[in-house]
């Protein structure tokens, strides 16, 4: 590599550079192309304000995308950029990370690009535990093809495509990701700009595959897809956030929260008081080595249960890229240095005078 | 090697000089036909021969036993001159049951030494193989030289007490003993085999075992009264050096290897299992020590992209499939086009269409390398023309691929990718030099600025301070790298990627003619029909008539002197194993009158088909 020795590599997020860097750093030169009031904006401009606060070089960060409108997102970073083809960004990003460890790479995708094109890559790349940060945008609509129903529309929903309503049963993406053993695992809100910068710096600081849903707003295509729960007036009912070792609590006057029934082993929403108190509830445990818990927290949706935000999953095991580095250690130990000229004589050889 | 321990101690019979075998061994695919030809073969070449083989093994892992579609053949050529191909027809076959005797007897030579297993001719094989009686017993075979041998009775009997195995394990173990047989028969030292069974069977019954067996077949080919001869086939007078023998795969993954140490790069080989590529990745993940990274991918697609990725932060990026597997990889390959990244696809082409003829050879995707991706999307294109030389061309596409800044699709095949050859091994000394440069200097870069004589892109990867910069599949400005949808600017990239292409031919070797420089027939080939063709138009040419040959190794661009060559003959044959696509290529190209000679069938021409064919074409 090409990196100056002399400088520390960011590749678990560690090091501080030498010169302090803000936003502008790394905002590139390009005009950003997304229609007005599309919460693309606010996504980019809180993973920018993160990015001088995570210490990560620039030339140390790689952008990797798919196709869909989030995907235009590594042109206007002012950092390494791959605007790849459709769903394959965790592929190249895999290639990326495993031939170069000490990069910090991101990738960013939809709804439609992760999860029905790329489907088979994001679940791959998710299990083998590489060190990327995936942040999905979903807006639940094709937004750049103009308006189709994606893998996360609402069941029955009538879009371009489907004027007599979806009739696909859609995806939980946080479900997926857990299913392929994500070892973090977190949601947040285009609109919910603090929140957001959080779960963002948190997905970076976590060693291994870290997997982000970010509900965002498509106000061409699918407008409003999310206030029911999001709106200042109803979010606090409505939603609920989540805060390792903290019970569940949630309500605007803090008077309600998630419990196990024991019966049938549901997740039930109880009023505290009336003999439950904060005790009877669940204590979210981000660090559970399995994920139980974190699947029926993802399977909590809107109008049932209050949508939750936050860190659902956070463990650590040992990424891919650390284990190929450590067999290719192990081989060089065991063989000695490839050598070539060994190499091409090894076997049976024979000489002709 | 005159003698071995064996011979030392017995009366040699008749031995007659011969120059040139061919024997085909063949059997279920349980029987072990692939590790019988492969030793008969290793062997032959320790003792200096030239030889050629020929796997033919079905895709079925275990199809019925004793069914058709079960039989499994290696053929294998040895001489004591330079050969080339695996032999047209057998001089001897070895058949382990009836099935193989009713696929492979068609091709053997009238005449001809038949070996069989007479303990596996019973009625129950019989039917299974569609025989209505014993062709052992019925005279059908008398044709032939027909030896009957009770194999597995005799295995048994010199195992027996030898060592505590199951009987299903004693009878596993008569390959071995066919083979002693036929090192008999064709005089050849017994100890490499030995060597490699006591290295293979850690467990020392089945070593005894199958050491027993050897000698066993060996002994009773010697004591029996049965052959009166047996034939020596004396040393190859080949060129002075250091050989082994080597297959096409094995050649490919030390040539991407030696491509890595050349240019000082890492090597990144993603590939999804695929027959038959599928060894290239089993030989590049032993060699971890060379720093090479190997990747399993969930599918092909994800292979092309990972190789893509790879070579954006500055390693060899290399994915090897066949060719269903080349059609998935297409859109990747165009994103590799767009992004003028050096990025080297493997494809070990196999009959097709769809899943086709996984185990059997073609050279079906030429078109699909040249033309199978949406747009103008020109990539370099090379065929390595023999197992040996797949090391070489390995090299050659990197050095290609990384000079000029694109991808690079390797076309081998099937029956390079299995067949094997004595390979002459290069000193370090006559390996090609060429050297990677990385950008680093970020005075003046700008993504898509242009080397003046070759049109690269510089090569910038991650990592490197003041070099931050976007790529992608969108149309970019040339120079600046800029997403540009202008309609000059899409003219002016669409041709210099098609001009980046065009120039790589200033930097490979002209094309040599084999034979006359002009005269009456010229016949064109590529890839794996290098052996066949060049051998029928020696033969041609001893029987003096005008007729030349060129063989491409370079079929994106061609070489320079291509054209000119074309102009000096009467008559143009393009020999090839699809149906006409060098030959559509190059009357497009040339305005030629080729005449394309077709071959569909799973296997690689034999020398007779093509004389055959030249002789039609020189009288015409």
């Amino acid at each position: 590599m090409s990196t100056d020795p002399n400088i520390p590599t960011n590749g678990g997020g560690s090091a501080v550079p030498p010169v302090k860097l803000t936003r502008k750093d790394f905002v590139s030169d390009q005009e950003v192309r997304w229609c007005p009031g599309c919460g693309d904006y606010s996504i980019l401009a809180q993973i920018q304000k993160v990015m001088p606060e995570l210490g990560i070089k620039r030339e140390n960060t790689v952008f990797v995308s798919g196709i869909g409108c989030s995907s235009r997102f590594p042109y206007y970073m002012n950092t390494y950029g791959f605007h790849t083809i459709h769903g394959r960004a965790p592929a190249i990003a895999t290639g990326i990370k495993a031939s170069n460890p000490d990069l910090s790479v991101w990738v960013i995708t939809g709804d439609g690009d992760a999860l029905s094109i790329g489907g088979n890559h994001l679940i791959h790349m998710i299990r083998r535990n590489l060190d990327i940060n995936i942040i999905l945008f979903n807006n639940r609509i094709y937004g750049l093809t103009k308006g189709q129903y994606s893998p996360t529309s609402e069941f029955g929903k009538k879009t371009k495509s489907t004027p007599y309503g979806v009739i696909d049963y859609p995806l939980n993406p946080l479900s997926v990701a857990l299913a392929a053993e994500s070892t973090f695992v977190a949601r947040s809100v285009d609109t919910f700009t603090s929140h957001l910068q959080t779960v963002v710096e948190r997905a970076m600081h976590h060693k291994g595959v870290s997997f982000v849903e970010v509900y965002q707003n498509c106000n061409i295509f699918n407008d409003h897809a999310f206030d029911m729960f999001t709106d200042r007036g109803v979010r606090d009912d409505a939603m609920i956030e989540l805060n390792h070792g903290k019970p569940l609590v949630f309500g605007k006057e803090h008077n309600r929260g998630i419990r196990m029934r024991n019966s049938d082993m549901h997740l039930e929403v109880v009023e505290l008081g009336n003999g439950i108190s904060e005790s009877d509830l669940i204590a979210h445990d981000e660090k559970a080595p399995d994920s139980y818990l974190a699947y029926m927290l993802a399977r909590m949706e809107y109008p049932d249960y209050p949508v939750p935000i936050g860190v659902f999953r956070d463990v650590t095991k040992a990424t891919y890229e650390e284990m190929l580095a450590a067999q290719i250690k192990t081989a060089t130990e065991k063989m000695g240095p490839g050598n070539l000229e060994k190499l091409i004589n090894s076997g049976d050889t024979w000489v002709i005078e | 090697m005159e003698s071995t321990t064996i011979l030392d101690n017995i009366e040699l019979k008749h031995i007659e000089e011969v120059a040139t075998v061919t024997i085909r061994f063949a059997g279920d695919s349980g029987d072990g036909m692939q590790l019988t030809g492969t030793q008969f073969t290793n062997t032959t070449a320790v003792v200096g021969n030239d030889i050629s083989t020929l796997p033919d093994f079905p895709a079925e892992i275990r199809a019925p036993a004793g069914s058709l579609p079960g039989v499994s053949g290696f053929q294998l050529n040895f001489s004591n001159h330079d050969i080339r191909t695996p032999g047209d027809e057998p001089n001897v076959l070895v058949a382990m049951n009836p099935a193989a005797l009713k696929v492979n007897i068609a091709d053997l030579e009238p005449g001809g030494i038949l070996i069989t297993n007479t303990d596996a001719f019973n009625e129950n094989n019989l039917k299974k193989a569609g025989y209505q009686s014993n062709p052992l017993e019925d005279g059908s075979l008398s044709g032939y030289r027909l030896f009957k041998l009770p194999i597995s009775t005799l295995n048994r009997a010199a195992l027996r007490d030898g060592v505590k195995l199951s009987s299903k394990d004693i009878d596993r173990c008569k390959n071995f003993w066919a083979l002693g047989l036929m090192y008999w028969l064709y005089d050849r030292p017994l100890e490499p085999t030995q060597r490699w069974i006591e290295t293979k069977f850690k467990k020392p019954d089945l070593q005894t075992a199958n050491l027993l067996a050897l000698k066993a077949g060996f002994a009773y080919a010697e004591a029996a009264e049965i052959f009166t001869t047996h034939y020596r086939v004396r040393r190859a007078a080949i060129a002075p050096g250091k050989y082994r023998n080597i297959t096409g795969n094995e050649a490919t993954a030390l040539g991407f290897v030696a491509a890595s140490v050349l240019a000082k790069r890492p090597l990144f080989y993603a590939s999804y299992p695929i027959t038959p590529a599928s060894d290239i990745l089993h030989e590049l993940s032993i060699h971890k020590n060379f720093g090479v990274k190997t990747f399993q991918a969930e599918d092909e697609i994800a292979a092309m992209c990972a190789a893509i990725g790879a070579s954006f932060t500055g390693n060899l990026g290399l994915t090897g499939t066949s060719g269903p597997g080349l059609a998935l990889k297409s859109e990747a390959i165009g994103l590799a086009v767009m992004t003028e990244l050096p990025v080297v696809i493997i494809d070990v082409q196999r009959g097709g269409p769809s899943t086709g003829l996984p185990t059997k050879t073609e050279q079906a995707d030429l078109l699909q390398a040249m033309f199978g991706r949406n747009g103008e999307c020109p990539v370099a294109i090379v065929a390595p023309a023999t197992p040996a030389e797949c090391f070489q061309m390995a090299v050659e596409a990197f050095r290609i691929a990384t000079k000029h800044m694109l991808p690079v699709i390797y076309l081998s095949d099937g029956y390079l990718a299995n067949g094997a050859e004595p390979w002459r091994l290069p000193t370090m000394d006559e390996l090609p030099k060429f050297e990677v440069k990385l950008t680093t200097d970020s005075d003046g870069f700008n993504p898509y600025n242009r080397d003046p004589e070759t049109l690269a892109r510089p090569w910038a990867v991650p990592g490197t301070p003041g070099l931050e910069h976007r790529i992608g599949g969108i149309e970019k400005e040339d120079i600046t790298g800029n997403v540009s949808y202008e309609p000059e600017n899409h003219m002016h990239m669409v041709l210099t990627r098609a001009d980046k292409v065009a120039r790589i031919a200033y930097d490979i070797p002209d094309l040599e003619v084999f034979g006359e420089t002009d005269g009456r027939l010229l016949v064109i080939g590529w890839g794996s029909t290098y052996g066949a063709i060049t051998s029928a138009v020696e033969e041609m040419q001893r029987s003096g008539k005008s007729v030349s040959s060129i063989h491409l190794r370079y079929l994106n661009p061609f070489p320079s002197n291509l054209g000119e060559i074309l102009g000096r003959f009467d008559r143009v044959l393009i020999p090839e194993l699809n149906l006409g696509q060098l030959a559509m290529l190059l009357r497009a190209r040339y305005l030629v009158p080729a005449v394309s000679f077709p071959k569909v069938k799973g296997k690689p021409f034999k020398i007779s088909e093509l004389t055959e064919k030249m002789n039609e074409l020189y009288e015409d």
